[in-house]
């Protein structure tokens, strides 16, 4: 029971996972995770 | 078996993490495609090499845009690596849960991190209060808000990002500054304290550690003890460089499936399972019995 509990869980999670990409890629959040990581990021190397 | 190989693993995912090797000679970054996924380890993507994101940088930079409040992109794919993986990421995959553990092999003393065991509550601090919310509530007038985690605290940004550049880009070395500075000491002191420290930074400071850890409990890939091999002699416990006792706790949040406790066991007792509902806690209950 407790087994199929989990694997339950997993499987909820696993499909969470994936709508969220779906989601976040037709909201267009793809397109700026792009757009910030092929510019250099100034805070991350300690300029801006 | 897949323990021991994990050096070569490590090597194997910072290289494939940081592909586009003539970059550092050219002190520019990659900017195709590639960079719209993220890996699964820290690994900035301002490093000339990176050949894809960080996960922890797409994540602010999704919540602090003055579009969107909400990362569901990021927080999907971190939720599908945290499930099927767990921290077999931070184990396996982490290039700079790498780095640390290379400065950890210098041959000076080593400090047991077991009393320092609730700075591990740290990192879900980090998570929570430099990831999460200050880029969504701390907003300029055009409604974007700064990555406060790669912009303070983040040693991988100087590391992996800021040093390759300057060597080779004479324009980004003049502009260094008071920040690079403040940057440069936290790399310092994390490069130092994880040679007397195994992994101080996995353990206390790393939000994505964090967010794996979260994952731990309910990952396809978990440890399994045996209850009729294992007789309880705590080599594993002993032998684990992050502080858990496999038999009580098979699948706690700071394992980080590195396997060690796999190769100290004498009777071969603990092994990978992989898959849906993977039994785990409750063989260990059972092991504790076997054992009184």
């Amino acid at each position: 029971m407790v087994v199929e509990k989990k694997a339950c869980t997993q499987a909820i999670l696993l499909a969470a996972g994936g709508l969220s990409i779906v989601l976040g890629i037709l909201r267009g959040e793809m397109a700026e995770v792009l757009a910030k990581a092929i510019k250099i990021c100034l805070e991350c190397v300690g300029i801006g | 078996m897949l323990a021991r190989f994990r050096g070569f693993a490590q090597a194997g995912a910072t290289l494939m993490s940081n592909i586009h090797l003539p970059n550092f000679f050219r002190g520019e970054i990659y900017r195709g495609a590639g960079k719209a996924v993220c890996v699964p380890g820290l690994n900035c993507y301002s490093c000339p090499g990176a050949a894809a994101s960080c996960p922890i940088g797409a994540l602010q930079a999704t919540i602090g845009s003055s579009h969107f409040r909400f990362a569901y992109y990021i927080t999907g794919i971190l939720i599908l690596f945290g499930v099927l993986l767990g921290r077999f990421i931070c184990g396996f995959l982490c290039p700079f849960g790498w780095f640390q553990e290379l400065a950890h092999k210098l041959p000076t003393k080593k400090l047991s991190t077991r009393r320092l065991k609730p700075l591990r509550y740290a990192k879900y601090a980090v998570l929570l209060a430099l990831v999460l919310l200050l880029p969504a509530l701390l907003t300029n007038d055009l409604g974007m808000g700064s990555p406060y985690f790669c912009k303070y605290l983040c040693p991988q940004g100087v590391l992996e990002g800021a040093l390759p550049l300057a060597l080779a880009n004479s324009g980004i070395r003049a502009a260094l500054g008071s920040l690079f500075s403040l940057k440069l000491a936290v790399l310092l002191a994390v490069i130092i304290a994880s040679v007397v420290f195994f992994r101080p930074f996995c353990k206390w400071i790393c939000p994505l550690g964090a967010l794996y850890a979260l994952f731990n409990k309910v990952s396809l890939l978990r440890l399994q003890v045996d209850p009729l091999r294992c007789v309880s002699c705590g080599r594993c416990a002993k032998v684990c460089k992050m502080d858990v006792d496999v038999t009580t706790a098979p699948n706690h949040s700071e394992c980080i499936r590195c396997g060690m406790c796999i190769g100290a066991c004498p009777n071969e007792a603990i092994r990978f399972r992989y898959g849906f509902g993977a039994k785990g806690v409750d063989a260990t209950r059972q092991c504790d019995e076997t054992s009184i």
